[in-house]
């Protein structure tokens, strides 16, 4: 049995939030580098080199990225041998959030009611999916979401017979029908099987891994390569303005599921896809 | 290759706004103001009760965006524009009463590019997620009305070599579908 303090917590997460929101993580930085190489729009090189100039700043500057610091989302992996004390782990995890969001002067951009709509003024809640894992470490992963390629994410619960023709329609449709709004060039996180919602938790986790790391599964590798390729002759390109680097890539989850269902999900993220992870 | 940029001052007249094309690089220089979601709905509501704009609309620039938070000594925190889309169901009204530009990112729909061209005025492109590039073309910021919306306050900006791309120009040519078309190969 181990025993973590929650200031240690919320100290971490504090500091999450604000990394995540300045600094860009290396593999989108080599992909829009990358990507500068192979546009062949020049409206669409500008604006890969105006985004890279602005990681750049943001960086240097110690400042967000974007001014969408979005709802803080994480994924938490606590070990069952660890035992926290001095509160509860969610109300830590909050704290963190409420403290990194307000000495990182990132914006504050949640309401606590989805219908009368009053912000709360701090960033809270956070969004927080736990996962109980062996060991007696906790893992805590930020992802900040930003509502302009949230918004343009889909679900749809498709027949087996749809199969990967069906999903591979579904994702291209899903992108194509976004066009500029998620801030392209997009990373694609898709989540096939489970259920509804188990579906999109895979979605969203497909958004952590490094553009650059294919799926281990034969098909899923296959796939994620194809519908990037796809994605990048819809033309949409850079800003939405025209062009071939529609997309940095492509990361799909799979889950077993009912043998009635084809669950897919497609969470659409922006060229920052900011995540940061600390392990206490 | 050539870049031409040409320079906006605001406010923006309408033989201006007539010259520029879909696809045009623009810098802009002036006094713009920003609102979105939460300030549009209460300036309709303003509209409709027969009350006056916080300011006078007319050759106005709005620009879509909910800022981050000044650190000391800056002047406004990272401000990138925010998706103009959800303010389709307010701009339209705007726009009749003299609102000449607009900038933001993202599509806008048929009732707003309709008033675009019907009303002569036109829709910019800020990059999305430039925040922080953008936040240093804002040399000052002051909120005018909605205080108690934070960041969804109305601000009076000052901006001086404000980069912006026209995407809707009055003669509603849409650079998105433009863009999109040239490149498409599937």
């Amino acid at each position: 049995m181990r025993v973590v303090e929650s200031s240690v917590i919320t100290n971490t997460v504090k500091e999450l939030c604000i990394t995540s929101n300045y600094c860009l993580n290396e593999d989108i930085l080599k992909a829009l580098q990358e990507g500068l190489k192979k546009e062949e729009s020049e409206t669409g090189k500008i604006v890969l080199e105006n985004i890279i100039e602005n990681a750049k700043i943001a960086k240097e500057e110690e400042m967000a990225m974007c001014q969408d610091t979005g709802m803080a989302v994480f994924f938490v992996e606590v070990g069952q041998d660890v035992h926290i004390t001095g509160g509860s782990l969610t109300e830590a995890i909050n704290e963190g959030v409420r403290i990194g969001y307000k000495e990182g002067y990132l914006r504050k951009s949640v309401v606590r009611d989805p219908i009368e709509r009053v912000n709360t003024g701090d960033n809270t809640p956070a969004v927080i999916h736990y996962d109980i894992v062996e060991g007696d470490k906790i893992k805590i992963i930020i992802a900040p979401k930003g509502f302009g390629s949230e918004n343009m994410s889909g679900l749809k619960m498709l027949k087996p017979s749809d199969g990967l023709e069906g999903v591979k329609k579904f994702v291209i449709e899903t992108v194509d029908k976004a066009g500029p709004n998620p801030c392209p060039p997009i990373v694609v996180g898709v989540g096939i099987g489970g259920t509804m919602e188990k579906a999109a938790i895979l979605a969203k986790k497909a958004l952590l891994r490094p553009v650059n790391v294919r799926s281990e599964i034969e098909y899923v590798r296959k796939l994620e390569l194809e519908l990037l390729e796809a994605i990048n002759k819809l033309g949409i390109g850079p800003a939405g303005l025209g062009g071939t680097v529609t997309a940095l890539g492509v990361n799909v989850e799979v889950f077993p599921t009912h043998i009635a269902g084809l669950p897919v999900a497609v969470n659409i993220s922006c060229h920052a896809t900011r995540h940061a992870e600390a392990i206490i | 290759m050539i870049n031409i940029r040409y320079v906006i001052n605001t406010p923006l007249e309408k033989d201006i706004i007539c010259q520029l094309k879909a696809g045009d690089e623009v810098s802009i220089n002036g006094i713009i103001y920003t609102a979105r979601d939460a300030a549009h709905k209460r300036m309709i509501a303003l509209i409709n009760e027969g009350k006056d704009l916080p300011f006078d609309i007319k050759g106005q620039i709005i620009y879509y965006v909910g800022p981050c938070p000044a650190k000391p000594g800056k002047v406004i925190g990272s401000a990138g524009p925010t998706t103009s889309g959800r303010m389709d169901a307010y701009a339209p009204v705007l726009i009749e009463m003299g609102l000449a530009g607009m900038i933001g990112k993202g599509q806008r729909n048929k009732d707003v590019i309709d008033a675009i061209v019907k009303y002569k005025s036109i829709y910019f492109g800020a990059i999305g997620g430039a925040a922080a590039l953008i936040a240093n073309k804002i040399i000052s910021e002051e909120i005018v009305a909605f205080p108690d919306l934070g960041t969804e306050a109305i601000r009076k900006l000052e901006v001086k070599d404000f980069p912006a791309t026209v995407i809707i120009d009055s003669y509603g040519n849409n650079l998105y579908d433009i863009g999109r078309e040239k490149f498409r190969k599937i």
